[in-house]
């Protein structure tokens, strides 16, 4: 079962972490990734950022994105956490966990799952910047790098 | 009646989060109300004009112009995810 959150609230790498492994011996590999508000984007400076979620369809998307990555990789456990509201540079966006058995599939799968969340996840990025508000929008690369994991 | 949703810069610009509107016709498509909207016309048909880079949901489902849309259904139209 993929443990899925959306929140406003920090989390703590490694206590959510630690809920994968807990208590388990068959454990062999564990693979994360922490995404962080950058403090300048395209060439402006980012002051602030607010994140908006489709409530309902994103966690329902992110649920799916795991069970995908689940049902492509041998993989024990897999973890999806992103806040939503009002971050700054330096906060932490996401943090996705996978464990398995050995490191290779936990490796593929976390990068599935942060590709995938990029492109089919509902979530909207505004920044604030000297020159104003703006939408961040979407990078043709994510495009790119979701597509390399077809066929 | 269908629940309609807009998100993010789609939101912005319309000025509107969350509508009810009646279908046209029983056997309706995505492709059918967005030409409901365009007929609005002003920023409606701006923010659907054909090659706009939008995309829609049926019930938290991502859908395409020919998905079908029947009462009681929620559609949500929002720009390109920017996540992660």
């Amino acid at each position: 079962m993929p443990i899925v959150r959306v929140q406003e609230a920090d989390f703590d790498v490694g206590r959510e972490l630690e809920v994968l492994t807990g208590g388990r011996t068959d454990v062999g590999a564990l693979a994360s990734f922490v995404g962080l508000v950058r403090g300048a984007n395209d060439g402006r400076g980012v002051s602030s950022m607010t994140l908006e979620h489709y409530p309902g369809m994103t966690e329902k998307a992110l649920d799916d994105i795991c069970r995908e990555a689940a049902s492509r990789w041998n993989v024990l456990e897999t973890l999806v956490i992103h806040r939503v509201g009002p971050l700054k540079p330096g906060d932490r966006i996401v943090l996705v966990g996978v464990t398995s058995a050995h490191r290779g599939e936990s490796f593929a799968a976390c990068e599935f799952i942060m590709d995938f969340l990029k492109t089919r996840a509902p979530f909207w990025k505004k920044e604030s910047t000297p020159e104003g508000e703006r939408w961040v929008d979407a990078r043709a690369s994510d495009d790119v790098a979701a597509n390399r994991w077809k066929g | 009646m269908v629940t309609l949703l807009y998100f993010a810069s789609l939101r912005e610009s319309l000025s509107c989060a969350r509508e009810q509107v009646p279908l046209s016709s029983a056997s309706s498509t995505v492709s059918n109300l967005i030409e409901q909207l365009r007929s609005r016309g002003d920023r409606w048909s701006e923010a659907f004009a054909p090659g706009r880079n939008f995309r829609v949901a049926v019930n938290q489902q991502m859908a395409d112009a020919a998905t079908p849309v029947k009462p009681g259904d929620e559609v949500a139209f929002f720009p390109p995810v920017t996540g992660g």
